[in-house]
């Protein structure tokens, strides 16, 4: 009993130590009322320095920080690996949860920033003049980080599709790269035919790249207005288009049993089992650092598109910075998302490899220009950049995506292993997400 | 899937055929060389490849590089033998954090797993060989705490600690190591066998005091269980995962497994390195302390074994 009173004061006094330094760091009350902060505020608590915490896992944050902390010496940036997706959604929910080691910043993708705005634990952005960048981002992640008129986060990389393909696999086949989706189909037929060990792409059930696709063909199977919600996966129309021709690829099983992400993939992408790849825009630095002895086989080209000569696309991934309102340095934290993703920042990331999401860097000459020697010398980002502003606006996910996306696979994901059809897969996964979405507390299809 | 219909039956048949040689010619074959049964080696041969093929992929594979690993066979060597660049790379890569693991590791394994073989000993002892009200209770509770996993307690733990502010520090892993409810089980049955009533009355008859008597008569005795519970305490802290992933963000206080987890996750991201070279020799690293660990105090373990049986 008297070990547990003296841990319990040690806890105590560790949390008062906490407290302490952070007061020390000053500038934090202020910042915890919710009126306006103008630039000479930040500039101010820039100077004053301090210290923040930023969970992310994308790689070229840590050169922003180093940058950011060689140019504001006076603050201390913790950059935390704190899991890759999900993992750190979970924690960061269980932090916010228990009310303590919550970071200042966190890395949130387009997907599940609902979750987290929904639930209250990210600043609005507007009060520090955020509301005025809607015009700097590409569409798709300025809708994916704006609620109404409140902004929940600074947009940090984009995935504005493209098809990436394997031009050897394809020449030695004599295969065209396909436009639409139905060349496509015809294209799997034909590769697998001519090199049964071959296939078009692999897919084994992706909620992500599913609700890309769903999204590309004019779906908008996701709806929601403050709490009510409507979730129809059986009647859109971007979900029967889509349904339409995957169903075939997957009933003629013209797609590669392999999950993304595994070293299986890494391998399949390599060696010639994987002709495609239809994802976002920051896949090339993947390309290069994972793919590295196919270097000089691989194209990018249009997504192929539902319909012949249509121009649309389509987002995959991408993530963004969110301040959380549990930080007790909302300025410092704000100020090194703006440096990161608005400012300085974006050209090193850009650099490293990252996809913008910043309107002058993908109309930038010098971006558009760069030539990529992993694709053979093709100027990819011209490609990409189109892709970008082609990106259907009404788009919306739930606020409870990250829940749906993780169960995707216990319904859609049997209509890649068993005879369900994929229709009815997604049917499924509608009646589960309606009722947990009701179990939350939402008015789903009422 | 195979594996359970293919063990059974040779099991099933193995049965069959006992009560033949039991009667079977005895006198050849003296207890020291029992008589060899080719079904029985074939099946422990088998046992043991399944057991070993994992290691043997492990060491061959961690002679690759990265990009060798993806293009070769997995179970044979390819390419250029890199193990000793992929140990330098893993010792060095971002800044040698490997090594800040590995210590980390240590210190979890070290103050965690020593500490609840420590608490275990205590215990298992003072239940085994003293008497008092409310024995019985005790005896309910750690039966019933062996029987919850330490997973379902990571989340209620994760929020009582954070409230104590414990959280991401090496503390909010080592203190709910300590408790090894099994542990504590183990020594409680083993210092009830290992450590006769009489002697330690005679003990006490001689004039030594509790503590002396504990820790002069009866520990000597009780060394073999508590190298078992060493082992075990000490392969479950070292392989221990969801409690540090609940509870440590960051990365300098991450345990080896949570650091692998990390680099091999690297692979699942926009703009991210895949690293399996390195993953997969610091998996390699990872398991050569534990192999050292059973191999050096097997020979204890053994001699506790077998204790029991001789006096019979």
């Amino acid at each position: 009993m008297r070990t547990m009173t003296r841990r319990a004061m040690r806890g105590v006094g560790l949390l008062c130590a906490a407290a302490l330094s952070l007061t020390a760091c000053g500038s934090s009350e202020e910042a915890a009322s919710d009126k306006a902060v103008s630039g000479s505020d930040l500039r101010a608590a820039l100077k004053e320095g301090g210290s923040i915490t930023v969970w992310a896992w994308e790689p070229t944050l840590k050169q922003v920080v180093s940058d950011f902390q060689k140019e504001y010496p006076k603050v201390k940036v913790k950059l935390v690996n704190a899991g890759t997706g999900n993992d750190q959604y979970t924690a960061l929910q269980n932090a916010v949860q228990a009310g303590s080691g919550v970071p200042d910043v966190a890395q949130v993708e387009y997907y599940a920033l609902g979750q987290f705005a929904l639930g209250k634990s990210l600043e609005d952005l507007s009060r520090y003049g955020a509301d005025k960048f809607k015009d700097d981002y590409s569409p798709g992640p300025w809708n994916a980080v704006t609620v109404d008129e409140a902004v929940y986060a600074l947009p940090m990389d984009s995935g504005p599709m493209a098809l990436f393909y394997n031009k050897k696999v394809l020449d030695k086949h004599q295969i065209a790269v396909p436009t639409t989706w139905d060349e496509y189909l015809e294209a799997a037929r034909a590769l697998h035919a001519a090199d049964p060990k071959a296939y078009i792409a692999n897919d084994t059930g992706d909620a992500g790249f599913t609700t890309s696709m769903i999204w590309q063909a004019g779906g908008t199977p996701f709806k929601n207005r403050d709490t009510n919600i409507t979730v129809d996966l059986t009647n859109d129309k971007g979900v029967t288009t889509y349904t339409k021709v995957w169903q075939k690829l997957i009933d003629e099983k013209l797609l590669a049993p392999i999950s993304s992400w595994s070293d299986e993939w890494y391998k399949g992408l390599a060696d010639g089992t994987i002709a495609t790849l239809a994802t976002g825009a920051w896949m090339p630095a993947n390309f290069v650092s994972g793919v590295e002895s196919a270097s000089g086989d691989w194209r990018a080209a249009a997504l192929p598109q539902w319909k012949k000569g249509d121009e649309v696309s389509s987002e995959n991934g991408g993530s963004s910075l969110a301040v959380m309102k549990a930080s007790k340095n909302k300025d410092l934290a704000y100020a090194f998302n703006e440096y990161a993703n608005h400012s300085e920042g974006v050209q090193a990331r850009i650099e490293a490899g990252a996809f913008p999401a910043t309107t002058a860097d993908l109309a930038s000459p010098t971006f558009l220009d760069t030539t990529f020697p992993y694709f053979g010398g093709q100027k990819a980002n011209e490609i990409f950049a189109r892709s970008a502003a082609q990106v259907p606006e009404d788009w919306s996910y739930l606020p409870y995506q990250v829940y749906a996306n993780s169960i995707f696979n216990d319904s859609v994901g049997k209509a890649y292993v068993s005879d369900t059809k994929l229709a009815d897969g997604l049917k499924e996964w509608q009646k589960a997400a309606v009722d947990y979405g009701t179990e939350q507390g939402f008015d789903v299809n009422k | 899937m195979t594996a359970p219909s293919f063990t059974a039956e040779p099991t099933r048949r193995t049965t069959h055929r006992a009560p033949a040689s039991r009667r079977a010619p005895r006198r050849r074959h003296s207890p020291d060389r029992p008589r060899r049964s080719v079904l029985l080696t074939v099946l422990m041969g088998l046992t043991a490849l399944y057991a070993l093929l994992p290691l043997v992929w492990l060491v061959i594979n961690a002679s690759k590089t990265q990009k060798n690993l993806l293009d070769s066979f997995g179970l044979w060597f390819s390419g250029d033998f890199a193990l000793w660049d992929n140990i330098s790379q893993t010792l060095t890569y971002d800044d040698g954090i490997f090594v800040r693991w590995f210590l980390n590791t240590l210190l979890y394994v070290v103050v965690g797993a020593g500490g609840a073989t420590f608490l275990a000993v205590l215990g298992g002892y003072g239940l085994a060989k003293f008497d008092f009200a409310g024995k019985r209770a005790v005896f309910a509770t750690v039966i019933g705490a062996v029987a919850v996993p330490a997973t379902a307690l990571a989340v209620p733990t994760f929020l009582m600690f954070s409230k104590m502010g414990l959280t991401n520090t090496p503390w909010s892993v080592i203190i709910p190591s300590l408790i090894s409810p099994f542990g504590l089980y183990l020594m409680w049955v083993f210092a009830a066998e290992a450590v006769p009533t009489e002697l330690l009355e005679a003990a006490r008859v001689d004039g030594s005091g509790e503590l002396r008597t504990f820790f002069r008569v009866a520990l000597p005795l009780l060394a073999p269980g508590i190298v078992t519970v060493l082992l075990f305490t000490m392969v479950q802290t070292w392989n221990n995962y969801f409690l540090p992933l609940i509870m440590i963000k960051d990365p300098d206080w991450y345990p080896l497994t949570l650091g692998l987890n990390a680099w091999n996750e690297q692979a699942s991201t926009a703009g991210g390195q895949p690293v399996f070279n390195l993953v997969i020799t610091g998996s390699l690293l990872t398991i050569v302390p534990l192999v050292l660990a059973f191999l050096l105090l097997q020979r204890y373990w053994q001699s506790g074994l077998a204790a029991g049986s001789v006096k019979g």
